[in-house]
């Protein structure tokens, strides 16, 4: 064959070469992977631009513009610095694990990318159990902060690690209930079934609740505001990373870039729609156009509420999770799976993949959910009003009296 | 009978993992070496499972014993420390028990390639068939009341148990 | 396919490596990480013959889930006394704790 060989044939073209079956199902599996795995590094950049000259704008300044156009290069000169400095190892630590954080930081960041379907065609891997494989590299993520926290040698650096890991271990658990809704009404683990399964109707419209679950856990769970507390700049413990200097310290920065970008990118593939969008299917590559925006909306949305909203206290965030956040999940969870089978028994589920047949499961949904969250308002309404009769009947508010109006006229 | 295409060579990787996870695990002195040393053989044990047609185990292994229980070793380790960092690692009988343990492994070995159990042992050459259940299968079969719900929901008390125990055993009463 | 022996020829060195660091070791939580080194080889094992004999039965893969769950049970028990034993006798050496020797 004298085809041009590109990434699309490209297992064809070794074949031909005389490459055994074998080598040539390994040569595009490794250029597959370095693909996959080249995308977040180059993204990490830009995501660095952004999300200061959002926070600048939210708060009424420039942000970088003296680098490049429209500050566009300070990434680049960021990095140049970090690469500059002296990397200093404390002494005392334990230097292979040391060294080995950063890696494992960014690693599992990377990995996450391989299971997300970039357009109907394009996928890393089309695994059958994509979102747990999702949940299980989150839950590698808790290794690196303890062997950060344990390596460098620094009681504050090991307090640091100690409540972030409590964080994330806490808030794993509503991430994972609130996932459980999409699949429920998927009927798949795998990531491709389930934006397929999303043709005609977005699981946000269907399970609003667990997708604002989601986006709060998933908050949480990469560190960002309002949960930022324990890499804050204005804390004194900085965080399990006090300890790493120069490009260590960059990686773990922009392993968390990354996270948090790959958060918004999974809750758009899964609650959003993922590659959907008008003449897809025809046009393959405009996937990668579609889920590039809805990516961008979640993400932006994640920054102007760091800059928007004040920083939690980490009691609050325990009492945030387990008093609010785990129940309501668990209940999202009764009340969806017991509608879908209702649903299922009257025989309004959907048959076709047309739009109007959607229409009465995500009608009966959108009512259960309504009736969660209000049945949640009412018992916040109600506690925050027991709260500030208590708080006003032990201080009670001084009323002045009515001002005396001196009369001018007639005295 | 053994060649070497992709899949041996995954396997004779992950049972480095495995295998080289385990001896670190029992002969280093600093117990947070051992702790990743032990991490690296169960990433071993779910390299297995995907060898295996189990993805599903594989990723439960990660996310439990690697996502959960490391971690607590990890911190039973920390909160633990002893003050005398020179005591032995090994008790008084780890010469008799590395016998036993030796001769543990090569009777298990015998059993495993000879063909002791008869015709149908494990070197019977039958066809490895490639029709394999999937996760919904498994799924289905632990919920399916002709099967194994009933061990599913007891797992499930036990777990509840379980926890409610350790945060009792564990709690520090002196307030 | 890699033949099924040579899987359980690294469970049973995993099993045995594991009962050599629980026979042996002096400290409680070593002895702890030789019993899930223990379990992990069962599991490598049940999943093991699971593919190799009959795949079309759930039975192995079934067994294979709650011996997890038994393992994430007795880590979190065993822990907790760990911990709760060194709080009052200042030490995880197993050999210390022997109140009850006579």
């Amino acid at each position: 064959m004298n085809d041009v060989c590109s990434i699309n044939n490209l297992t064809q073209c070794l074949l031909d070469g005389g490459v055994s079956p074998d080598l040539a199902n390994l040569l595009t599996i490794l250029g597959g992977v370095v693909l996959v795995a080249t995308v977040p590094l180059v993204t990490v950049i830009f995501l660095i631009w952004i999300e200061r000259k959002i926070a600048a704008r939210v708060q009424d300044r420039l942000g970088p513009n003296r680098v490049g156009p429209f500050g566009l290069l300070q990434s680049v000169a960021d990095a140049v610095k970090m690469l500059t400095k002296e990397d200093i190892t404390p002494m005392g630590a334990d230097k292979f694990i040391y060294n080995l954080a950063p890696i494992i930081a960014f690693a599992t960041v990377v990995l996450i990318w391989a299971i997300i379907p970039f357009t109907p065609l394009h996928i890393g891997a089309d695994l059958s159990i994509g979102i747990l494989y999702f949940v299980a590299v989150a839950s590698i993520g808790t290794v690196k902060i303890m062997i950060a926290g344990w390596s460098s040698n620094n009681k504050y650096a090991l307090l640091g690690a100690f409540r972030t890991i409590a964080q994330l271990l806490s808030y794993e658990v509503p991430l994972v209930l609130s996932l459980l809704i999409p699949v429920m009404i998927a009927g798949t683990l795998g990531m491709q079934d389930m934006v397929r399964a999303q043709g005609s109707m977005w699981f946000v419209f269907m399970a609003p609740v667990a997708a604002v679950m989601f986006f709060i856990a998933n908050l949480a769970e990469t560190g960002r505001a309002p949960f930022d507390l324990l890499e804050a700049e204005s804390e004194i413990i900085a965080g399990y990373n006090i300890e790493y200097s120069g490009f260590k310290w960059g990686m773990f920065m922009a392993g968390e870039f990354m996270h948090a970008f790959t958060a918004a990118l999974l809750a758009a593939v899964i609650f959003l729609g993922g590659w959907w969008g008008p003449f897809v299917e025809q046009v393959p590559a405009l996937g990668f156009v579609y889920l590039g925006l809805k990516t961008a909306v979640v993400y932006i949305f994640g920054l102007i509420l760091r800059s928007t909203v004040p920083r939690v206290r980490i009691d609050q965030l325990m009492a945030l999770n387990w008093k609010w956040l785990v129940p309501i999940s668990v209940a999202n969870v009764l009340i969806t799976a017991l509608l879908l089978k209702v649903v299922d028994a009257i025989g309004l589920a959907p048959q076709s993949g047309d739009f109007f047949a959607h229409l009465p499961q995500t009608l009966v949904l959108l009512v259960g959910n309504l009736v969660l969250m209000f049945g949640v308002a009412t018992v916040l309404r109600n506690r925050g009003r027991a709260q500030r009769l208590a708080d006003e009947a032990a201080h009670p508010v001084e009323h002045e009296d009515a001002p005396v109006v001196v009369g001018a006229v007639g005295h | 009978m053994f060649e070497l295409n992709a899949q041996s060579i995954a396997f004779i990787l992950f049972a480095l993992f495995s295998l080289g996870g385990a001896l670190g695990v029992v002969t280093t002195r600093n117990l947070i070496h051992a702790t990743l040393y032990l991490i690296l053989s169960l990433f071993g044990a779910a390299g297995f499972f995907v060898l295996l047609s189990a993805p599903f185990m594989a990723a439960v292994q990660v996310l439990v014993y690697i996502g959960a229980i490391a971690i607590l070793i990890v911190f039973a380790v920390m909160l633990t420390r002893s003050m005398t960092r020179l005591s032995d690692i090994y008790n008084s009988q780890w010469l008799l028990s590395a016998i036993v343990a030796g001769l543990l492994f090569v009777l298990l070995l015998v059993g495993v390639i000879l063909p002791v159990w008869g015709v149908n042992g494990t070197q019977a050459g039958r066809e490895v068939s490639s029709i394999v259940t999937t996760t919904v299968d498994l799924g289905k079969a632990l919920v399916d009341q002709n099967q194994y719900v009933l061990p599913f929901e007891v797992a499930s008390l036990l777990l509840t148990a379980a926890m409610i125990g350790a945060i009792v055993v564990a709690r520090d009463d002196k307030e | 396919m890699v033949p099924l022996w040579m899987f359980l020829a690294v469970a049973a060195g995993v099993f045995c490596i594991g009962a050599y660091g629980v026979l042996s070791r002096r400290n409680a939580v070593a002895i702890l990480m030789g019993v899930e080194l223990m379990l992990n080889a069962v599991n490598i094992n049940l999943i093991a013959f699971w593919r190799y004999v009959e795949p079309l039965n759930m039975a192995g893969q079934a067994f294979a889930a709650f011996v997890f769950v038994i393992a994430a049970a007795e880590a979190a028990v065993g822990l907790a006394i760990i911990i709760s034993v060194y709080r009052s006798r200042r030490s995880v050496i197993v050999e210390d704790v022997d109140m009850l020797k006579w």
